[in-house]
């Protein structure tokens, strides 16, 4: 019972800004958590014994939040869920020509998978094997992920338009 | 590049992450010099790393709002728990009496009714105080920068603000000849109603907290439960369930339990 306070108190700040990073508002936000953190006290006993706990919690608010997506695309307007291909060749297309001063709203414009990877990684400091099995995918596609979502913010950001630095493996 | 594999883009991830061996990230820097364009791309990308990461900080540092305290979303978890089960038995005892209805009326239709059934308590004491003042403990008393709601300085407004939410007046007990000082206190969802938990700490640090809810009912004696290093007793008295837990030992938990108890009953605060 308390084993389990003693486990997941800590990583709650952690959680709660992963989810404010991803729906950027407050109330909403929090719902994502308290929905995650009754999953994962009601499911305590399905955690793999020597599992680390955060990278499991990170994994429950994904999903979590993944299925509310899906509820309300169902329900309301359609948008793509699959990972859009970028469309290299027409620059700007829906990036504004304006320099965006908060990377926050900036972040936003990006596909929710790379933000994702973004958070996960380069805020949550998760392993780049635990942010794959977080968000469910391999490790190769959190990397380009990873590399994609950074140019593109680097672009909005900048409020450049360069040509694509596409770079050779 | 001293014959190791060509540069690639996980790599440059990696070293905007910090997560390459000192060797490889060696030659990412020696990659990086020789090539200003990716160095400038690279450099942008740590920038935006760190940029993420103050923009979120604030949140990140803000204290946790109670519903999302382990201690709160298992009181609720129980609750629905309960609910589900009343009505699954208030249902098949609904049938039950229709059954017994019509067979009395048939049957014995001179014979008394017998008298329904008391009321089950809802939920034992353990798991209407034990557990939860337990909970309570454990997620407060690691808490550093917001241990209580209301400051024991303002004794008296945190006295008449949980007797008001508990509906009941409620007694703090004085525990300072056991050594231990008022801290303050908060005020917590029950499975019925509120609690209270006040918390004290002694000069050594050590937090105790006392676990107050509304329970009516005989009085009972002391029970004694024990996890890990935290232990503590607790009982019922008056209108309320007591529970009081510290990382002590049993005996001197036991008396701050009897002193508790003996402010509490009557005897008036020292």
């Amino acid at each position: 019972m308390s084993e389990k306070a003693a486990l997941i108190e800590p990583h709650i700040p952690a959680l709660r800004r992963y989810a404010f990073a991803l729906i950027r508002e407050d109330s909403a936000a929090d719902d994502l958590v308290q929905d995650c953190l009754e999953r994962a006290v009601a499911r305590w006993h399905l955690r793999r014994g020597d599992g680390d706990v955060r990278a499991w919690l990170f994994s429950i608010l994904h999903n979590r939040f993944v299925s509310q997506r899906r509820e309300t695309l169902r329900r309301g307007r359609h948008g793509p869920l699959e990972e859009a291909e970028e469309t290299a060749g027409v620059p700007g297309a829906q990036e504004p020509a304006m320099v965006h001063r908060d990377l926050l709203r900036a972040m936003a414009a990006l596909p929710e998978e790379q933000q994702a990877v973004l958070l996960l990684v380069g805020v949550e400091d998760l392993s780049y094997a635990e942010a794959a099995k977080a968000i469910g995918v391999p490790v190769g596609t959190v990397m380009s992920r990873l590399s994609r979502a950074r140019d593109r913010l680097r672009r909005l950001m900048n409020g450049e338009r360069p040509a694509l630095l596409r770079r050779v493996k | 590049m001293n014959g190791q594999a060509p540069i690639g883009e996980d790599d440059l991830q990696g070293y905007v992450d910090g997560r390459l061996t000192p060797e490889r990230e060696a030659a990412v820097e020696a990659y990086l010099e020789a090539h200003p364009e990716e160095a400038g791309r690279v450099r942008d990308h740590a920038a935006q790393r760190d940029g993420l990461r103050a923009r979120l900080r604030a949140r990140h540092d803000e204290p946790i709002p109670a519903r999302l305290r382990v201690a709160n979303i298992e009181a609720g978890l129980e609750a629905r728990r309960r609910r589900r089960w009343t009505g699954a038995l208030g249902r098949v005892a609904a049938v039950g009496l229709w059954l017994f209805v019509g067979a009395a009326g048939g049957w014995m239709a001179n014979e008394r009714l017998s008298e329904p059934a008391p009321q089950a308590p809802a939920g034992t004491m353990a798991d209407r105080l034990a557990g939860p003042a337990m909970s309570a403990h454990r997620v407060f008393v690691a808490e550093m920068r917001h241990p209580v709601e209301v400051d024991g300085s303002q004794e008296a407004h945190l006295v008449q603000w949980l007797s008001k939410r508990l509906g009941r007046p409620l007694q703090v007990p004085n525990l300072s000849r056991e050594g231990y000082r008022l801290m303050g206190g908060r005020l917590l969802p029950a499975s019925q109603g509120a609690a209270a938990l006040l918390m004290y700490s002694d000069e050594t640090g050590r937090r105790l907290t006392v676990y107050l809810t509304v329970m009516e009912g005989d009085e009972t004696s002391f029970r004694y439960v024990q996890e890990g290093e935290v232990g503590g007793f607790y009982w019922r008295g008056g209108d309320f369930g007591y529970a009081v837990f510290a990382q002590a030992d049993r005996q001197s938990l036991l008396t701050v339990a009897e002193v508790i108890h003996e402010q509490t009953s009557g005897e008036g605060p020292r």
